[in-house]
């Protein structure tokens, strides 16, 4: 029997390769180091994303498939590179002071986020449906612990054991799909999917169909689309906050990385097919999550429900479906993840140990007594709801945009409606937390350095996307390109 | 690929299905029934129970369960490795040990956390 090896370049998978290692040499640490050596963890995790930072943007601009077609080098992965790398570095800042106090901080929490951050960008890198499905398994399996990660809170198990057996369900949605989607196209490359269905002659119609219906339910799920998003809510509250806001930024973007190259790329030629149900999807998911958003008095409950809206905004961009589209799905991602992680951030810093007072009447008189902290919170709230001169204002414009350039008009006036609508919730935590009456007990701030960079960096990022876009507009433009291999 | 190419299975499935469902109903009508006490007990020529097996295990046996899915899933791989072995070449030795120095440090760590003492 003869066969040939693939082409192997180590180059185009350097980034994944450098956190790998980083992750065996935390556990390794981890498991020799004395008590000090342990406070070296999150720093050398910083280091080791800086480094995977550093290998990724020297794949920019390039474009080739490597690895028998299953690895893109493409700046649509390295761009998705950048929003992961940057969504862990925050996590990692957000955990520094968080996990000792709330006792969680042992070695595997930094191997377990470098290696989901490894599952994303295997997400984003795959030209294959095995390698997307193995990227998504990577990263969901880490997250599954993570979400469970303070072991002796009985919410932190609850959200730990729903993310878990939803999640494995979802996955099984998912590879049914990828399943009937080869029996009908008899490949899993995305480049022999696209080169198929091409062909005005499609082979198994219904096959396909049922198979891109299960696809959407897998993706569905892990970006947190109405109706699939039933499981965001409880594992948002449960989870320990810096988890909550990995998973917030994190997952979502990796999820949409994959959802857009499947979709667009691969299954471009269904687009009149699969849009409809896109188009049905974003409405819902913008309506539900800010309605529901409204009636939270649980500030990460609040934004969980937000972040599922704002998965039905990135949503708008997917059904547009043009260049512009995709090209503001990216930006709107980026955004996305400095509003996001440092509303969390400001959630940490605000906590006492075990979390007692996270309702959103809590917070009042915050702005008066901290008043660096209640001006980063309304920023981050001012762009969540997409108030000028922020990151997600900008953001909306060019979705919202891309969209009525695609002829989507309903979809925006939707959109927008339902933009308003988030504005009333964003903005009553800005309201409660100038708010005070005498004798109320004002929140405690607890120290945390490490948190207060992570709030610093994500608030100027917010106010800087929304001044400046441009400076990430135009090379964003690059990445609208997708590889299938 | 046509839908047509998966006639055989699909035979194959009903083929099945007739058959099992064929014996047990021919068995069911021509057989002759006798009950009695043995004949009702969930083993019938097993050992007598002692006790019913719905009781709290330690969970140290789940963490062994899942140590041994690891390594044994290693040596799935290593067999047809071995097989190849020489037409793999230099290359497929690099990449083996590797592999391995990944379940390696793997491994250390369990050893190191404690998580193959019994005690």
């Amino acid at each position: 029997m003869e066969f040939t090896l693939p082409a192997i370049k180590i180059g185009a998978i350097a980034p994944e390769l450098i956190l790998v290692c980083s992750a065996a040499g935390l556990m390794m640490l981890d498991a020799f180091a004395k008590e000090r050596g342990k406070t070296l963890l999150p720093i050398l995790s910083i280091v080791g994303l800086a480094l995977a930072m550093v290998a990724s943007l020297k794949l920019w601009g390039k474009s080739e498939v490597t690895f028998a077609g299953m690895v893109a080098v493409d700046s649509y992965r390295v761009f998705f590179n950048i929003i992961f790398i940057i969504g862990a570095l925050l996590t990692v800042l957000l955990s520094m002071n968080y996990t000792p106090r709330e006792e969680i901080d042992r070695g595997e929490y930094y191997v377990l986020v470098l290696l989901a951050t490894v599952g994303m960008m295997v997400m984003a890198a795959g030209t294959d449906l095995i390698m997307i499905f193995l990227g998504l398994e990577l990263l969901s399996i880490s997250v599954y612990v993570l979400a469970g990660f303070a072991r002796g809170q009985l919410k932190s198990n609850e959200a730990a054991l729903k993310y878990f057996l939803l999640g494995a369900f979802a996955s099984g949605f998912l590879l049914y799909g990828m399943a009937l989607v080869y029996g009908a196209v008899g490949s899993t490359n995305l480049a022999m999917i696209a080169e198929t269905l091409a062909t005005p002659h499609l082979p198994a119609r219904v096959l396909l169909m049922v198979g891109v219906g299960l696809l959407v339910v897998g993706f569905g799920f892990k970006v947190a689309i109405v109706p699939f998003h039933m499981w965001t809510p409880d594992v948002y509250e449960g989870a320990p906050t810096s988890i909550t806001a990995f998973m917030a930024v994190g997952v979502k973007a990796a999820a949409f990385a994959g959802f857009a190259r499947v979709f667009i790329g691969a299954l471009g030629a269904l687009h009149p097919d699969w849009t409809m149900v896109l188009w049905v999807l974003a409405v819902a998911t913008m309506t539900v999550g800010n309605l529901a958003a409204i009636t939270q008095s649980n500030i990460k409950r609040m934004l969980a429900y937000s972040s599922i809206a704002h998965a039905g905004y990135v949503l708008v961009g997917m059904v547009a479906g043009n260049e512009v589209g995709r090209a503001s799905m990216l930006f709107y991602l980026l955004a996305y993840t400095f509003m996001q992680a440092g509303a969390f951030g400001v959630v940490i810093m605000l906590g006492q140990k075990g979390e007692p007072r996270l309702n959103i009447t809590d917070y009042a008189g915050v702005g008066h007594k901290y008043p660096l902290i209640g001006v980063a919170m309304a920023i981050f709230m001012f762009s969540l709801g997409g108030i000028p001169p922020t990151a997600g204002f900008v953001g909306k414009f060019y979705l919202f945009g891309a969209a009525i350039k695609a002829g989507y008009v309903w979809l925006v006036i939707l959109g927008v409606i339902n933009s308003a609508i988030s504005i009333y919730y964003y903005l009553r935590v800005t309201v409660v937390m100038y708010m005070h009456e005498e004798g109320e007990e004002v929140l405690a701030v607890s120290r945390a350095p490490a948190v207060a960079l992570a709030l610093i960096l994500t608030s100027v990022a917010t106010l800087g996307l929304g001044i400046f876009p441009s400076w990430i507009w135009e090379p964003v433009q690059k990445t609208v390109n997708l590889l299938l291999g | 690929m046509e839908l047509i190419d998966y006639l055989p299975i699909f035979i194959l499935l009903i083929i099945a299905v007739l058959f099992v469902g064929g014996t047990i109903l021919v068995s069911h009508m021509v057989g002759r029934r006798k009950y009695g006490k043995e004949k009702m007990s969930p083993y019938e020529s097993g050992m007598i129970p002692v006790g019913d097996a719905r009781r709290r295990f330690s969970v140290k046996f789940y963490v062994v369960a899942i140590l041994f899915v690891i390594f044994d899933i290693e040596v799935v791989f290593m067999y047809p490795w071995a097989v190849i072995f020489k037409k793999l070449g230099v290359f497929g030795f690099v990449e083996m040990m590797i592999f391995i120095a990944i379940l390696l440090v793997g491994f250390i760590y369990i050893w190191k956390k404690g998580a193959l003492e019994w005690a």
